[in-house]
């Protein structure tokens, strides 16, 4: 058990590229913290500066109140979950869990009991004479995990430990890690770039871009909540629409205008519009494709199109409808199947429309 | 089955057999004249008493192999091909890992260091003999001259028997080490990051790291060059010939140096090649006492 803090840490390399910029962040006792951001943002970077596998250009990192920038990866007391697992070939199952143990000169008995009560574990009691060579991808992941568990670390870090994995097992690893962290009961920091993975794992969500932080907060409110145009349309599946609109006022009530129709805004909406002076000016609108409906009339209708593609996904169904905001996807459980071509209008839930200043692209009304 | 279809089945392995014959004809020919038709005829020519110049020879059996069993001069050549095979084996692969450790990062210069390590392998032995037969030199040789400009009394290399035997091991050294040192760069480089990470982590230092990481992932390679030094050890020719022709005394005769003696200057081409039975018996041997220990400490 840990709590972890970054303070204004930067990792700038020799050619002056700068992974990761001024990043603050505090990592409290026993949470989930996820790393997540597409590739390049500087996620793996900050994970392996707090395992120390990579120096720490600026700032400060502390471990337990302990600065750490200058201490020695093996004295962090930190386990590590690789990408591509980082078994020892050339070692057996047993003998690569127990490695730690026998590097901290621990008495053989208690090794042999400890790698077999981690192993009955996570299922690995057949596999204890194998070679890496001779698992599978999932079982190699497990020996991963159970060569991090022996050593009863302060923190796990894991670096996309479930990417090299096919999508059904990436589900049912997914699971024995929100299972594990259950019963470990320790600080657990996540990098990935697969936000099913953040969304489901994570009690503190972290997303990145550029090597900079643009939001830190729990799963629920990164979804309802994001701060800018990026986090809205990172996390969620299919990913947010976003749509030009002018932001008008009539009878007292304040609208959205798109080219087909228009959105009212909600009291607390209107209140902030109005506040930050948007009225007669354009902003840029963001809605979740659950949150998008067909259209009862034409008076409701916010979008209208053609539809594009129609994908059955059993109990839902996705539809893009090319409009004249651009491509408009809608995720519905009201399946009515569609053809290439049909016309179509789209509604939205208002209350759930996102609005964002279009030259900074951060939020205006969250 | 019917006699045509054991026909037809026996036709279509007669072509499917001369088609890959067709194919590896053009290497097994060569194989053939330069390697195995060579190999049968030294076995035949060790039971005969030829002299290499006579057009006739007898069958005299195992008459040459019981007079070399005999020969207290085998017996100073065998454990001379030991000493010499021994003597370069380690430190070429000791001393071709610790190059290869020191110059697998990179560093300006670093492509001219390993060129200058690696040519003394592509230059040709007699050649490279025939400089050191002038650094080896007594009176004015580099190499007392440097041992007298640190202080130290001057060494006879290789006019005494003391020494010629070090004197050779090391030019044998000096020539194989670039060899080494290239093929552990290959396999160190191809030894992945993560797992000095992950051995960090665990709370390896960097000698653990070495001896449970490095060591085992380059285990394939030490393996090769293990093979391939001690053959080449155990065909040393061409060092001895030119800086000591065996001597002084026959302190730096080999088995193959005895081979040479025996054939070429003694002519007794049946003894001659009773001692290269002996020297192909050795190499298979030692080669599977390698293969078969390899099993316990090689890890593909």
């Amino acid at each position: 058990m840990a709590e972890i803090i970054l303070k204004n840490i930067t990792k700038e390399y020799e050619n002056g590229f700068q992974a990761v910029k001024n990043i603050n962040l505090e990592i409290q006792d026993n949470e989930f913290v996820i790393l997540v951001g597409p590739s390049g943002c500087g996620k793996s970077t900050t994970l392996r500066m707090i395992a120390g596998l990579e120096d720490i250009s600026d700032g400060e990192l502390f471990i337990d109140g302990e600065k750490m920038n200058d201490i020695a990866p093996q004295h962090r007391d930190i386990a590590m979950v690789f990408q591509n697992y980082a078994l020892y070939p050339h070692m057996s199952v047993y003998q690569n869990i127990a490695y730690s143990l026998k590097i901290k000169k621990v008495p053989k008995d208690e090794i042999d009991k400890r790698v077999h009560d981690v192993a009955a574990s996570l299922g690995l009691e057949e596999l204890l004479d194998r070679k890496p060579g001779q698992l599978s991808g999932g079982q190699k992941q497990r020996v991963a995990m159970g060569r991090a568990i022996i050593r009863h670390p302060k923190a796990f870090l894991m670096d996309e430990p479930l990417s090299n994995l096919d999508a059904k097992l990436r589900g049912q690893m997914r699971v024995e890690i929100a299972d594990l962290y259950q019963r470990l009961n320790t600080t657990f920091i996540y990098v990935t770039h697969d936000q099913t993975e953040a969304m489901t794992l994570g009690t503190k969500i972290v997303v990145m871009k550029d090597g900079e932080i643009q939001q830190i907060d729990n799963p629920t409110n990164l979804f309802n909540y994001p701060v800018n145009k990026f986090v809205a349309g990172f996390i969620g599946t299919p990913t947010m629409n976003f749509f030009d609109a002018e932001c008008i006022e009539e009878n007292g009530e304040v609208y959205l205008r798109t080219a087909t129709g228009k959105i009212r805004m909600n009291e607390e909406k209107t209140k902030k519009l109005k506040e930050g002076g948007w009225i007669g000016r354009v902003i840029l609108g963001g809605i979740r494709p659950e949150h998008v409906e067909l259209a009862n009339t034409e008076t409701d209708a916010v979008f209208a199109g053609k539809v594009n593609v129609f994908e059955l996904l059993g109990s839902n169904a996705i539809v893009y409808v090319e409009t004249g905001e651009g491509m408009v996807v809608m995720n519905t459980n009201h399946v009515q199947p569609q053809e290439h071509g049909d016309e179509i209008r789209l509604t939205v839930q208002e209350d759930k429309v996102h609005i964002f200043d279009p030259e900074t692209e951060r939020t205006i009304t969250n | 089955m019917s006699k045509q279809k054991v026909k037809r089945k026996y036709k279509r392995r007669y072509d499917k057999v001369s088609t890959v014959l067709l194919f590896v004809l053009p290497a097994l020919i060569p194989l053939i004249v330069f390697w195995i038709y060579p190999i049968c005829r030294s076995i035949f020519l060790s039971f005969t008493n030829w002299d290499f110049i006579s057009p006739t020879y007898k069958i005299v059996w195992f008459k040459n192999y019981a007079s070399l069993l005999k020969n207290p001069r085998f017996y100073e050549a065998l454990w001379q091909t030991l000493v010499f095979t021994i003597g370069t084996l380690f430190p070429t692969i000791i001393l071709g890992l610790f190059l290869a450790l020191l110059l697998v990062r990179n560093f300006r210069g670093s492509g001219i260091v390993k060129f200058i390590l690696f040519s003394p392998w592509i230059t040709p032995t007699v050649a490279i003999s025939i400089v050191w037969t002038w650094i080896y030199k007594a009176d004015g040789g580099i190499a007392n001259t440097i041992l007298q400009a640190l202080g130290a009394s001057p060494i006879k290399w290789i006019s005494s028997s003391d020494t010629a035997m070090l004197s050779v091991i090391i030019v044998t050294i000096w020539k194989s080490l670039g060899y080494a040192m290239i093929f552990y760069l290959s396999a160190l480089e191809r030894v992945p990051g993560e797992l000095y990470e992950a051995g960090a982590l665990d709370g390896a230092t960097s000698f653990r790291q070495f001896f449970d990481i490095t060591l085992p992932s380059i285990s394939p390679t030490t393996f090769f060059l293990t093979i391939i030094t001690m053959v080449n050890s155990l065909q040393a020719y061409d060092q001895i010939q030119v800086l000591t022709q065996g001597g002084p005394s026959g302190s730096t005769r080999t088995l193959l140096y005895m081979y040479y003696q025996l054939g070429f200057q003694e002519f007794n081409m049946g003894q001659a090649t009773a001692v290269a039975v002996v020297m192909i018996l050795l190499t298979v041997g030692l080669s599977l006492i390698q293969f078969k220990v390899s099993e316990k400490w090689v890890h593909y």
